[in-house]
């Protein structure tokens, strides 16, 4: 592992922390009913977000899941335009038309925000085989969470993409539970990156509540993916520390279970590291955290402002606007 | 037959290849994928030959995985190129389903226009071949209910071979259905044609007494219907839908103006289908303009059964459009 400087400390701190405070937010404003549907939140994950997302260049293509609030901030998606998908405004990443599970930003090559679990997967090695083709030196990022390694598009996609030795980068964000199925319940084999590693491909481990961990493991990876050596694979081992969606009353976890997973938390973790190697004052750590709040706060205020889409306006995009 | 007749002799199945090679040649985005496509020269024998021409990077075998490959499609034409992705029949295209509809159909509306997906997926489709209940059914008027896809079911030589064209040059997702029972059908191009479009429904017999609405491989059994009705002195118009979403409309109802009397012939099962669209349009839009009640001939409602004679009950043909036009004609109106 690289050696920790101040500055890499708190930039990593810095946006985890960006993340943190956008979903704690948000689930004030799921309570005051401005955000509506399914809102799925990915405090305890902070650090795969920032992490992987921080190891790729902007020519790269990115497939996310619904569970992509912090993947889209992290990728560098402007938070008021994200606040503002999440509330169905006009101004919002989508236009409104996705909503949280689906927040898209073609120029930054963020293709969602997929709710079909697994289905983001196909789309990826896709992707990946128009870089190939067209001899692009980008590759695609694919994240995806331990549900999807049940489906059958996980395993035809690994298999497509190692065969036809494409470059993508399979990130697979553990956090233990499918919803409410915890992963001894659903898989024959809970190691999954072993089970990944059966395809032929670059395959490890990593500790996903360790930013640093996590940033190295997915620069390696990515360059060996770069390099031409086809796909490789992650899997980040953490914890979702709020319910599925804000419907989950979480009957199927012990609330010691999750307080235990809290303590090893990604922010507490580096937050605790940095000040106990002298990196970071408390001073620091209180700006960085206001630095944040001020951040989602100018953010809710963006989306309260923005307008609603006129409702003439209900047909459109359901087919291409412009030729291609 | 002449030297100029010779050389716009062929068969559907040639024709439908004689579109793919173009394609590959016209356009360095275009890439073929499926199961099959290449080595062993496609299930319908359509793409053989395309590997030894295109090299293996641009005719692409692929696992049997159709969710994987029709996703990679759909991801492949987000990236930037033109994947014409074949799925061996429409029954396999259930495997890919969730590709089609949650992300082809839906990924320009749910991302507000960013982002488009222009692949072509073709697929056999239909009956007539005692294939059985898992490789003969007509599903395409499932897809054509799905806002997003645009779907397509050449049923001409003419159409065969220049639909793809117009398929690949749309930005949007284009599911184009080949009836398998098509294949074999041999005839001429029409001579000095270039291209088609994939927006209108052409008019294949011109006829004042009643209109059969049909696309597919129904088309030949309404034109056999209409030679037969033609013998007792009945003149049949036949209209080949050609584009089943969006529908034409306009063509439909211009019909239905001319004749006032209609018969949807659809392979696809009765209840919910294509042929019930058509026909609630004709009674939304037109219904002033019929004499009689609008008939459908589809499909008997059973999984398509193996044995020669059941399949045949199953399915629409000549006799039976014959014998509903006979009685739609002895009802009513001005007839």
């Amino acid at each position: 592992m690289s050696a920790i400087s101040r500055e890499r400390g708190l930039a990593a701190l810095r946006e985890m922390l960006r993340i943190r405070c956008f979903e704690d937010r948000c689930v004030q404003l799921y309570g005051e009913l401005k955000i509506r549907g399914f809102l799925h939140l990915c405090n305890g994950e902070e650090a795969v977000a920032v992490g992987t997302l921080g190891a790729l260049e902007m020519s790269d293509a990115v497939v996310s899941t619904y569970r992509e609030h912090g993947h889209a901030l992290a990728r560098g998606l402007a938070m008021g335009p994200v606040m503002a998908e999440l509330y169905g405004k006009h101004s919002g990443t989508s236009g409104g038309r996705g909503g949280s599970m689906h927040i898209f930003d073609a120029a930054r090559r963020f293709y969602g925000g997929n709710a079909i679990v697994g289905g983001g997967l196909p789309l990826a090695v896709g992707l990946a085989l128009a870089q190939k083709l067209q001899r692009q030196p980008a590759i695609t990022a694919c994240l995806f969470g331990d549900g999807a390694v049940a489906e059958g598009e996980f395993h035809e996609s690994l298999n497509l993409a190692a065969l036809w030795r494409l470059p993508v980068l399979f990130l697979c964000e553990n956090n233990r539970y499918a919803m409410g199925s915890a992963i001894d319940l659903v898989e024959s084999q809970t190691d999954i990156a072993a089970k990944a590693s059966a395809y032929r491909l670059l395959s490890r481990p990593v500790d996903g509540m360790d930013v640093f961990a996590v940033a190295d493991a997915a620069r390696e990876a990515a360059a060996h993916v770069r390099a031409g050596n086809g796909p490789a694979f992650l899997e980040l081992r953490t914890y979702r520390f709020r319910g599925h969606s804000m419907f989950d009353a979480q009957l199927y976890r012990d609330k010691a279970e999750i307080e235990a997973w809290q303590k090893k938390g990604p922010i507490i973790t580096l937050t605790t590291q940095l000040k106990g190697l002298g990196l970071m004052s408390e001073d620091d750590y209180q700006r960085l955290e206001h630095d944040a709040r001020a951040e989602v706060q100018a953010a809710v205020e963006f989306a309260e402002r923005a307008e609603w889409e006129p409702l003439e306006q209900l047909e459109r995009f359901v087919y291409a606007e412009r030729t291609q | 037959m002449n030297d100029a007749s010779a050389a716009l002799h062929t068969s559907y199945r040639e024709a439908a290849r004689e579109g793919l090679r173009a394609a590959l040649a016209a356009d360095p985005r275009v890439f073929l994928m499926g199961e099959d496509v290449g080595r062993y020269g496609g299930c319908y024998a359509v793409t053989k030959g395309l590997l030894q021409e295109f090299g293996p990077e641009r005719v692409r075998d692929t696992p049997l995985s159709e969710s994987a490959f029709v996703g990679a499609g759909i991801g492949a034409a987000i990236g930037g190129l033109r994947p014409i992705v074949e799925i061996m029949t429409v029954n396999f295209s259930l495997l890919a389903l969730d590709q089609i509809l949650n992300n082809a159909a839906t990924l320009c509306h749910m991302s507000g226009g960013q982002v488009s997906v222009p692949v072509v997926i073709r697929m056999a489709t239909g009956a007539g071949r005692q294939l059985a209940a898992q490789h003969s059914h007509s599903l395409e008027g499932w897809y054509a209910h799905i806002p997003g896809l645009r779907v397509i079911a050449p049923a001409t030589l003419d159409d065969a071979r220049f639909m793809l064209a117009a398929a690949l040059a749309c930005p949007d997702p284009v599911l184009l259905f080949e009836h398998i029972v098509l294949y074999n059908m041999e005839g001429e191009l029409t001579a000095g044609l270039q291209a088609v479009d994939i927006d209108h429904a052409a008019v294949r017999r011109a006829g004042r007494d009643l209109t059969l609405v049909t696309y597919g491989g129904s088309l030949p059994k309404c034109l056999a219907a209409a030679n037969m009705l033609g013998r007792d002195g009945i003149e049949a118009e036949v209209l080949d839908l050609r584009t089943l979403r969006p529908l034409d409309d306009a063509a439909i109802m211009d019909s239905v103006r001319r004749t006032h009397r209609v018969v949807v012939v659809d392979e696809g099962w009765r209840s919910g289908s294509l042929a019930a669209e058509v026909t609630t349009r004709i009674v939304e839009q037109a219904f002033y303009e019929l004499d009689a009640p609008v008939a459908r001939v589809c499909s008997a409602e059973v999984p398509i059964p193996y044995p020669k004679h059941l399949e045949d009950a199953a399915l629409p043909s000549p006799e039976r459009i014959v014998k509903i036009a006979r009685e739609l004609l002895a009802r009513g109106g001005n007839g």
